[in-house]
């Protein structure tokens, strides 16, 4: 191999830059009027004035700003996320790094986070959601942990409109083309659709890394005297504000903030990755740390913060893209592909030389002291000087919540005077086609699924993501949920659904769930309506993932989710994603959906009468957003989660599905038509108050197993004996869908259902 | 025993599974050539893997095309040394010249990943060995510019020197040609034979777990004929 390019020296300790203490910095000061161009409030400025002991000059001011926004300072989120349980013998890394790690056995660690690109990607999908992507990818392996997976959690408004398939077709692109270029497989996720989310769509992106325990590193600047180089991409105007920018509301104006939005290089990224593991993995990095949202202000700002330290950074060796960018623009610029390392002492050389063999810039431009402050100089000159520990510790907020009457007239609603199907067949077919319902197969043939040769459950054939560790028999699962209309309707419980939902997710492929990180979608906090939202769901997160021992790891709040257009302010449905992740301790015993044999009996595991109150079916075929969510019973779901999660690990059961959006109709169905073979089932008398809520009502205990003759009475022994019903309703085989509840029944070709099935998104995508 | 070469552009990402499935498969010693080398270590094959070298950004392949090390693969091969460029790879040896044709966007114009069913079209083929003609494997594919196109005299040469090696189904067929090869070609062989490039990944059909063992043989025949016993 060709020797390195000669490096320039680095330079001494005693040669860079320094300033007396209280020396007061360049520039030009900042004005209380003009709060609100910094993101801050005048009162928010008044505490900055008072941090510093005297007025910020502008960059300063930005930078307060900035790390104070929504975005990075949890300002109106962080006293309602201290209520979550971060805590369990299996958390390896809770909240505070760039993403939380689980310990999922023979030594292997899985760091896990999921992020929102939702305003960008309103503004300028393929970049918004590609950026998304590359950002989280490098939270992940900022832990040193290899990326292996990625699911998006995705909301578009209605998918006949012009500007929701724009956006599909644009969000689709950013995912794909960031991903398949990465390679780093996209292996699940959600897309469903609302018009709440019109002008507003989600982007929530998670991504998962693998690494070896010893290998997890920390987002800190080590100790005095230690180097920061800055690796990556040179830093330019893109995406300055974004952090100012993800925190406001959308607007017809925010086009113009086009600006606002960065633009990734996945192969940029690829070498980045590269060389951070190599340079991890050699022992050469005592911290490293994404360049987010904020740029280097937050990235810097937290690792000081994490060791309780200071930084004098160098703003002249900062490379750069355009001439004449004034430290303000450095320090702000969300340009993607950059990181933050601190080397090992006396290794900086051998970094730099590892780095740079990735033809990555690797510059020193900062060195650790003991003020405890940050400190930038530019030309040698002081032009800011901002105290470490108040830039991290953004003022929080406690808000006014109360409901919307509205809402809870609509939770209330009585449901009893419905009319039922005239034709349930009908009506099976009409969800299965269904967008939010319907198969995203032409969405993921656009992603890269396979790459890494992990993934032992392909998207589309089972409730979650499988991934195999390569030299280990353990698998990981993954999936991301939220099912937004409860949790609309009722926020603390729909929040709770939407866990029990992951966890019911990765239970049905033979996962047990170890961990949570939540991404909470909302809209304006200052409005009561919604901050009761925000602190209701994350009730509800605290609730379930104490009942499931599902500690949440870390996560993201995207507020200001909404749309101010001429007849007033519309915020999406609150969107509490999760997602979860779990172990299988042997990735031959793991489950999918399909129908794998004729002859196969279909058992129905836990209880819980299914209910129309929030049900797809309701809002489909009766254009009604009404009722409370299915009741759920925490003790229940924990009980269901670990015996089907039980029975697929003992080698019980290969063919399950939880119950979900549709009820048992369109969960059937959905098995049928993964396995290409039909079935023959009737739902028992009782099971809910109507016969079409026993079809198509919703659950928050109920899944579907499919077992061969031989094996129903061990499951149904196991089921038994850990409290969970287990009722047999008919068999697997043949070539149609034949369902009987009451006085229902369906009788389709299976033919047309996988149809209705298909045709939704593959012609929207066409 | 001659050991196994996967080259190794900035931006290749099936590099570690094309490894990962020689090891496996055929127990051979697989070393990762980098892009900057000028020799290949005395490798006694050399795999070109997928991905998307230097990112792609002009077309598929034209830059890895240039890099040191493909000067030492055109040597290599022009004394007969084996040569199995997978996707990406594919692409990199038409660029390189040491295929003909080219390969462009999908028909579709989206990337494509899924399981499609090719018939291998010869069975006396040295980098086929193993097979049968009008055998039919599964195989995934995972691409963006995937179909093969060249002009009619190019493709009637191919045809008769017995060079097209496997084939989509029609697409009329389920799981048949995802992005509109022509003639459904969907991998070649040089002349002499011992270069061949194709779209499909035998890597990921390698294992059971992962859906499929019909890329098995096309490793094994890579390693046989490049000196490792498999």
């Amino acid at each position: 191999m060709s020797g390195p390019p000669a490096l320039p020296p680095l330079t001494p300790d005693g040669a860079w830059p320094d300033a007396p203490a209280g020396a007061v910095p360049s520039g030009v000061v900042a004005d209380r009027s003009r709060a609100g161009t910094f993101g801050l409030t005048p009162e928010e400025f008044d505490q900055v004035v008072a941090h510093l002991g005297r007025l910020p000059v502008a960059v300063e001011a930005a930078m307060f700003g900035a790390l104070w926004s929504e975005h990075c300072g949890y300002k109106n989120s962080r006293p309602l996320l201290r209520r979550l349980p971060t805590e369990g013998p299996q958390v390896l890394q809770g909240p505070g790094e760039n993403a939380g790690v689980v310990d999922v056995g023979d030594g292997w660690g899985v760091a896990f986070k999921m992020e929102s690109h939702n305003h960008p990607s309103a503004v300028e999908p393929v970049q918004g959601a590609a950026t998304g992507v590359g950002g989280i990818l490098r939270d992940i392996f900022a832990m040193g942990a290899r990326p292996f997976a990625v699911l998006d959690a995705l909301r578009f408004g209605d998918l006949a409109s012009a500007r929701t398939r724009y956006l599909l077709h644009g969000v689709v692109e950013g995912i794909a083309g960031y991903g398949n270029a990465i390679g780093v497989p996209t292996v699940g996720g959600e897309i469903a659709f609302h018009p709440s989310y019109q002008e507003n769509p989600l982007v929530n992106v998670m991504a998962l890394g693998l690494l070896r325990h010893e290998d997890l590193q920390s987002g800190t600047v080590g100790a005095v005297g230690h180097v920061l180089l800055y690796v990556g991409a040179k830093t330019g105007r893109d995406g300055l504000g974004g952090a100012v920018f993800a925190s406001a509301d959308l607007s017809a104006a925010s086009d113009a903030d086009r600006p606002a939005v960065q633009v990734g290089d996945p192969f940029l990224e690829k070498l980045l990755l590269e060389a951070c593991l190599e340079a991890i993995q050699s022992g050469l990095v005592a911290g490293v740390q994404d360049m987010g949202a904020a740029g280097l202000t937050s990235s810097v700002g937290e690792m000081a913060h994490r060791a309780g330290l200071g930084v004098d950074l160098d703003l002249g060796r900062v490379p750069r893209r355009e001439r004449g960018m004034t430290p303000l623009e450095v320090m702000l610029s969300e340009s993607q592909e950059r990181m933050v390392l601190t080397a090992v002492p006396g290794r900086e050389d051998e970094l730099i030389a590892l780095l740079r063999r990735w033809e990555l810039d690797a510059v020193p431009v900062g060195v650790v002291r003991d003020h405890g402050r940050l400190r930038l100089f530019e030309n040698g000159e002081l032009v800011a000087d901002l105290p470490v520990g108040p830039l991290n510790d953004a003022p929080t907020y406690v808000r006014e919540g109360r409901e919307d009457p509205a809402v809870t007239a609509a939770r209330e609603r009585v449901l009893d005077d419905l009319e039922p199907p005239a034709d349930a067949g009908a009506a099976l077919l009409e969800l299965l086609a269904d967008p939010t319902i319907a198969s995203k197969r032409a969405v993921y043939r656009r992603y890269d699924h396979q790459v890494m040769t992990n993934t032992v459950v392909l998207p589309g054939a089972a409730d979650a993501a499988v991934l195999r560790l390569k030299g280990s028999d353990r698998a990981v699962g993954a999936t991301v949920d939220c099912n937004a209309r409860y949790v609309g309707l009722a926020p603390r419980h729909g929040a709770a659904l939407a866990v029990v939902e992951a966890a019911r997710n990765l239970a049905a492929v033979g996962a047990t769930p170890l961990g949570v990180t939540d991404n909470l979608n909302f809209g304006n906090p200052t409005v009561p309506e919604v901050y009761h939202q925000m602190s209701e769901a994350v009730e509800g997160i605290r609730e379930a993932c104490l009942a499931l021992r599902t500690p949440v790891t870390g996560g993201n709040v995207s507020l200001y989710n909404q749309y101010r257009a001429d007849e007033g302010v519309r915020a999406v449905l609150p969107t509490p994603t999760i997602g979860m992740v779990g172990v299988l301790p042997d990735v031959h015993r793991r489950a999918t959906m399909a129908l794998a044999r004729d002859g196969d009996a279909l058992l129905l595991l836990g209880d819980g009468a299914p209910s129309l109150g929030a049900s797809s079916y309701l809002a489909r075929v009766h254009a009604l957003e009404a009722g409370a969510p299915p009741a759920l019973e925490l003790a229940a779901a924990e009980r269901l989660v670990t015996t089907l999660a039980g029975l697929v690990q003992a080698g019980l059961v290969d063919t399950a599905h939880d119950v979900g959006d549709g009820g048992l109709a369109v969960a059937l169905a959905e098995m049928a038509i993964a396995g290409e073979r039909g079935l023959d089932a009737e739902l028992p008398a009782g099971l809910a108050a109507r016969a079409d809520a026993a079809l198509f009502g919703e659950a928050a205990h109920l899944a579907l197993v499919a077992v061969p003759e031989e094996v129903v009475d061990a499951v149904s022994a196991v089921a038994e004996a850990a409290g969970v019903p287990c009722r047999r309703i008919g068999r697997a085989g043949g070539e149609r869908l034949a369902l009987r509840a009451g006085d229902l029944w369906i009788d389709l070709a299976l033919a047309d259902a996988r149809d209705a099935y298909e045709r939704t998104i593959a012609e929207a995508l066409a | 025993m001659a050991h196994l070469a996967v080259l190794r552009f900035p931006g290749s990402n099936c590099d570690d599974d094309a490894r990962y499935a020689l090891e496996r498969v055929t127990g051979a010693d697989v070393r990762f050539v980098w892009h900057a080398d000028g020799d290949l270590g005395g490798a006694g094959g050399v795999l070109v893997p997928g991905g998307f070298s230097y990112g792609d950004y002009l077309r598929s392949g034209a830059l890895a095309a240039q890099s040191p090390v493909m000067h030492a693969v055109r040597a290599f091969a022009e004394r007969g040394g084996p040569v199995l460029g997978i996707c990406n790879g594919f692409q990199v040896l038409t660029e390189a010249g040491l295929l003909p044709g080219a390969l462009a966007r999908n028909e579709g114009l989206a990337f494509v990943c899924r399981t499609v069913t090719v018939e291998v079209q010869r069975d006396d083929h040295p980098l086929l060995a193993g097979l049968r003609r009008g055998q039919r494997l599964r195989l995934p594919v995972a691409h963006h510019d995937g179909r093969f196109v060249a002009d009619e005299a190019t493709l009637d040469a191919l045809e008769a020197e017995g060079r097209v090696v496997l084939r989509y189904l029609p697409a009329s067929e389920p799981d048949g040609n995802p992005n509109g090869a022509m003639r459904d070609i969907a991998g070649i062989a040089s002349g002499r034979g011992n270069v061949l490039g194709m779209m499909p990944h035998p890597e990921r059909a390698a294992e059971a777990i992962l859906g499929g063992e019909d890329g098995v043989p096309l490793l094994r025949a890579f390693a046989r004929a490049s000196g490792v016993a498999a």
